[in-house]
């Protein structure tokens, strides 16, 4: 029977509240669906695609998906997972990630869910694009290389800290983040260190300065738990009410 | 100041003022710069930002995101070749070669002297009177290399564009088969009167038994999305006419606007009529800006004449009138929300639907976008009823469709066929020449071959948002995939990973293919991302874009495996070529400066 | 995963292994398999390799590859190696996806040659055709030769190394998953 406010996730029932989306309902229930533009705070994006399910056997964005009742989502299917690979792949080559040498290694969900779908090479040929750095900044470096245009920054500067700092520009493989300021340089705008752009950038684009290694690679949180494990723990540890 | 600051600032002021300092005009402003300075100077985006209370990262995205709009400057003169399939089978290559030789500039490049510069474009849609080029904004059809040569005479001695030869600028209707629409004449304001007479409702009620749908490939019904969006809330209504006909090999639209434009506005207006709404856009693709000036004589005309301003026809609460928006070279804004985010000024990505634009469209509130031919239809069912409509075509998909029909044929141009005419029918009436297949709705649509030619064209069947491009027997359909995948690589909007990198990567496999050095594991390649953009691309561009690569792999092999080298696994660049910039820096050219592999080729086949 | 024993193959395997643009820290991790090696000594025996001091290679059934592509030596020692090996394993992150030696990309190969060799030094970039001519990028090993299996990480420890090679060794389809699948 189905549940008024119940869905399917791989078979799994998942209750939802009214105005969740799939991917809301799905990590407040410990169920992991992979994502890398969504942040709990922010107005969903649907931009990255790796929360693509198949909702009734049609593809779409977990995270721009309402949720409804009676719904048959999947999402942890061998062809789901191998398209993700490949959007994963896809991120991987457009930009420089070079993780052995990046301070977000062992924090970053686009290596933790590259470990997740078990992606073992960017497969594809690499655009190896040549991108700058803004050290601009008194303590927050952006390092474009590694950015890959979730507009996480864009939406938190925007909708929390009330700057629009950040906004993407160009279009197709020369779009790219754009410091809103005559210089475009980082330094020359009220960004702030506490702000919230500051901190939900998803991958190494956007760091602090000065705190370089504090904690040893290896002993990093995905280093200790996968990304998939971690959302089901915190799912557990705070339910949503 | 400098005086250059100086002049920007005067031009600035001046076009701010011109568009009312309004935000949502960012692009037409920019337009406007682009003509006046031959780009958007930087020192301009600062200024624009803070006049228009924008954020800078807001008017640079904008600026970035349109093709006609440049960052550095383009020529004086500039010259755009339409790079569609059909202008190449017509030969612009050569044509472009040849004026590239005598103005001494390549294409993508500006002469030194910034008289002129050169480069190719997405189709312009003049794809039965190509080839074609856009000069300044201005469409130029039927080039030859005579024609070429006048041209670059033209831009040497410096003549402006408005003293050129009007037969340059000739574009001809070709109007091969007229039917209830093409073939009827149509007396301005009939049609709004029309509705009027019937009152809101039972109007609302003919288009419903009508059955009418979008013409613009979805196939929504347009009776249901006008009550949606006159049910939804808001203080204002808006209607837009979508005139943004970028998919490669359609054209309709364009005659439609160029020659049936009171049909155009009186469909606006009765859509208007019908849903409540007092404001109206035609957002008019780039493309077609030899159009505009006609187009606003047009919207004068129909003013005085009382089909668009206040108490229309002497109905007190229905006022309306209509702004022609120009897009800038983004086959995206084609997509409705794409289009509204362009029409707000802002680069035309497509937002997230729902909500979509019936409840939350233009500046968030309710607004009907439909195409330029739904438009005129709607003057069809106003004039004679939905049941008389109804009679025309078939159950699910009534009253006619008008084709663009171009490629290897006797006689290009436009068909108007009531739906369900089958594909041969079409052939025949236009003298198809041999064909080996044919690609219906554009670049996007799908390719079909003399076996399916008996199906028809309908909803139930093969939609098509109007585009017929055929290919003879002569033609190596590789060649008509590898310009498809150049087409998306361009104009993917970068908004989904899938799209963004997925049109990308199938572009440089296919250029790899071309160049000889594809192999079975690129064909897989190409099928394997096709499928991964068809399921998680953010709209109808992505989910498309690797639809011909898949046709084509999938009816004719043939064209790509003779292109295929002839072992299992090819590099993903030129090795050789890879040391080039080493050897001419280290001044060597020993056997041990090449890579060729040769020797090694042997040892792995014999492996 | 270190307690699965390896299913003995029926010979040997004859192994070939190699360093390219990598700093040989793969093959100090591979040593890191420890006593692990005595084990490994049984199923296989090394060609081609700095273990083994041997300069070419023979026919082999594995090669293992440290390190990315940055020069024309480079790419012959590849082309040896796939031309004589059955399956070719990329090993570390420099040969998956072109790593630190990578980050030179953005540098234009030519301009950096004439800065250290002439504006610096006063001399000219040496031509001497010993030395390896460099590619104008440095590239992953799969954008030359085709590459069957990866083992990412700069360097994959050990124990990641012993589970793939010995799934390998006896048949089973490699796999590395939480916490030996690693890119740091």
């Amino acid at each position: 029977m189905s549940d008024d406010a119940t869905f399917m996730l791989d078979g799994r029932p998942i209750r939802f509240e009214a105005g969740q989306s799939i991917l809301q309902a799905a990590l407040a229930a410990g169920a992991f669906i992979p994502n890398l533009c969504h942040h709990p705070e922010f107005k969903p994006h649907g931009s990255c695609k790796l929360c693509t399910v198949k909702v009734n056997g049609r593809a779409s964005s977990a995270c721009t998906t309402r949720a409804r009742a009676g719904q048959e989502v999947a999402s942890d299917t061998p062809e789901l997972n191998r398209h993700r690979r490949t959007l994963l792949q896809m991120l991987f080559v457009e930009g420089n990630h070079f993780c052995p040498g990046c301070e977000k290694s062992g924090q970053c969900r686009l290596q933790a869910l590259a470990y997740d779908l078990e992606m073992l090479n960017p497969h594809y040929e690499h655009f190896y694009p040549p991108r700058p750095i803004d050290a601009s900044h008194p303590d927050v470096l952006i390092d474009f290389n590694r950015c890959i245009l979730c507009a996480l920054c864009v939406r938190a500067s925007r909708d929390v800290d009330g700057k629009t700092v950040f906004a993407l520009a160009g279009r197709g493989t020369a779009q790219h983040l754009v410091v809103d300021c005559p210089s475009g340089k980082l330094g020359d705008t009220d960004f702030a260190a506490t702000d919230k752009a500051a901190e939900v950038c998803p991958v190494g684009a956007i760091l602090p300065k000065r705190v370089g290694f504090a904690v040893p690679i290896g002993e990093r949180p995905f280093d200790i738990e996968p990304i998939s494990v971690q959302a089901a723990h915190a799912a557990h540890a705070e339910p949503r009410g | 100041m400098t005086t250059r600051e100086a002049a920007l600032d005067t031009v600035l002021a001046d076009l701010l003022a011109r568009h009312g300092r309004d935000p949502g005009r960012l692009l037409q402003i920019l337009l406007d710069v682009q003509a006046r300075f031959t780009r958007v100077p930087p020192e301009a985006v600062p200024k624009l930002a803070a006049a228009l209370d924008l954020p800078i990262g807001e008017v640079e995205s904008t600026v970035e995101f349109y093709s006609f709009l440049s960052r550095t400057p383009v020529g004086d003169y500039r010259i755009l070749f339409s790079d569609n399939i059909t202008d190449r089978m017509l030969g612009n290559q050569t044509i472009l070669d040849h004026m590239a030789k005598r103005l001494g500039v390549r294409a993508g490049e500006v002469s030194e002297d910034g008289l002129v510069s050169l480069d190719t474009t997405s189709c312009t849609g003049m794809c039965d009177q190509g080839p074609a080029i856009l000069v300044n904004g201005i469409a130029i059809t039927r080039m030859t290399l005579r024609r070429a040569d006048q041209v670059c005479d033209l831009v040497r001695n410096r003549v402006p564009v408005a003293e050129w030869p009007a037969d340059f600028f000739r574009v001809e209707h070709n109007i091969r088969r007229a039917d209830m629409l093409l073939g009827a004449d149509f007396m301005p304001g009939s049609a709004v009167k029309a509705a009027i007479a019937l009152g809101r409702d039972r109007f609302l009620e003919e288009m419903r038994i009508s059955n009418l749908r979008g013409r613009g490939g979805a196939g929504f019904t347009t009776a249901v999305k006008w009550e949606a969006a006159r049910n939804a809330s808001g203080d204002e209504r808006y209607v837009v006419c979508n005139a943004d006909e970028g998919e490669p090999g359609t054209f309709k639209d364009r005659v439609l606007l160029q020659y049936y434009p009171e049909r155009v506005f009186e469909g606006m207006a009765l859509a208007a009529y019908a849903i409540g709404a007092r404001h109206g856009f035609l957002y008019l693709r780039g493309e077609y800006l030899y159009l505009r000036p006609m187009l606003e004589e047009k919207l004068v005309e129909l003013r005085a004449l009382g089909v668009l301003g206040r108490s229309i026809f002497g109905v007190g609460d229905f006022a309306f009138d209509i702004e022609i928006h120009m897009g800038a070279g983004a086959y995206v804004c084609g997509e409705e929300t794409a289009l509204i985010e362009s029409l707000e000024g802002k680069a035309g990505r497509p937002r997230i639907r729902p909500p979509f634009p019936v409840t939350s469209g233009y500046r968030g509130l309710p607004t009907v976008v439909n195409n330029v031919e739904t438009l005129c239809k709607v003057t069809e069912i106003a004039l004679h009823g939905g049941a008389w409509y109804r009679g025309y075509g078939t159950k699910q998909s009534t009253g006619t469709k008008i084709l663009s029909v171009s490629g290897d044929c006797a006689r290009p141009g436009i068909y108007e066929y009531p739906f369900g005419v089958r594909i041969s029918q079409v052939l025949e009436d236009c003298g198809a020449v041999r064909p080996r297949a044919v690609q219906i709705s554009g670049a996007s649509g799908q390719c079909l071959t003399p076996r399916e030619f008996g199906r028809r064209i309908a909803f139930e069947d093969v939609p098509t948002a109007g585009a017929l491009m055929i290919f003879g027997d002569h033609r190596d359909m590789f060649e008509v995939a590898l310009n498809f995948a150049h087409f998306f690589r361009h104009e993917s909007c970068g908004f989904c990973t899938p799209c963004r990198v997925g049109t990308t990567i199938q572009a440089k496999i296919m250029d790899k293919i071309a160049a000889g050095h594809g192999t079975q594991y690129e064909m897989n390649e190409l099928e394997h991302l096709h499928e991964v953009m068809r399921t998680a691309s953010h709209c109808g561009l992505g989910q498309t874009a690797g639809q011909a690569i898949a046709d084509t792999i999938a009816e004719f092999r043939g064209d790509y495996e003779k292109r295929l080298a002839r072992r299992d696994f090819e590099p993903a660049f030129d090795l050789d070529a890879a040391l080039a910039r080493a050897r001419e820096v280290t001044g060597r050219d020993d056997a041990d400066s090449r890579l060729v592999e040769e020797g090694w080729q042997l040892r792995e086949t014999t492996r | 995963m270190r307690h699965v024993a390896p299913t003995p193959p029926r010979r040997k395997l004859r192994v070939a292994t190699a360093s390219l643009a990598g700093c040989f820290g793969c093959h100090m991790s591979f040593l890191d398999i420890d006593e692990r090696l005595l084990d490994l000594i049984d199923l296989v025996e090394f060609d081609r390799s700095p273990i083994t001091d041997i300069k070419h290679c023979g026919p082999c059934d594995i090669g293992i590859i440290e390190g990315g592509v940055c020069n024309a030596e480079n790419v012959h020692v590849l082309w040896e190696l796939r031309a004589n090996c059955k399956v070719l394993v990329a090993l570390g992150a420099c040969a998956v996806n072109g790593g630190l030696p990578a980050q030179r990309n953005h540098l234009d190969v030519g301009s950096c040659l004439a800065r250290v060799y002439r504006d610096r030094a006063g001399g000219e970039v040496p031509d001497d055709p010993e030395l390896p001519l460099l590619l104008d990028k440095v590239r992953p090993l799969n954008e030359v030769v085709r590459i069957d299996f990866f083992i990412p990480g700069c360097p994959p420890s050990g124990d990641a190394i012993w589970k793939y090679l010995t799934d390998l060794i006896s048949g089973r389809m490699p796999r590395l998953e939480h916490p030996m699948l690693h890119f740091d």
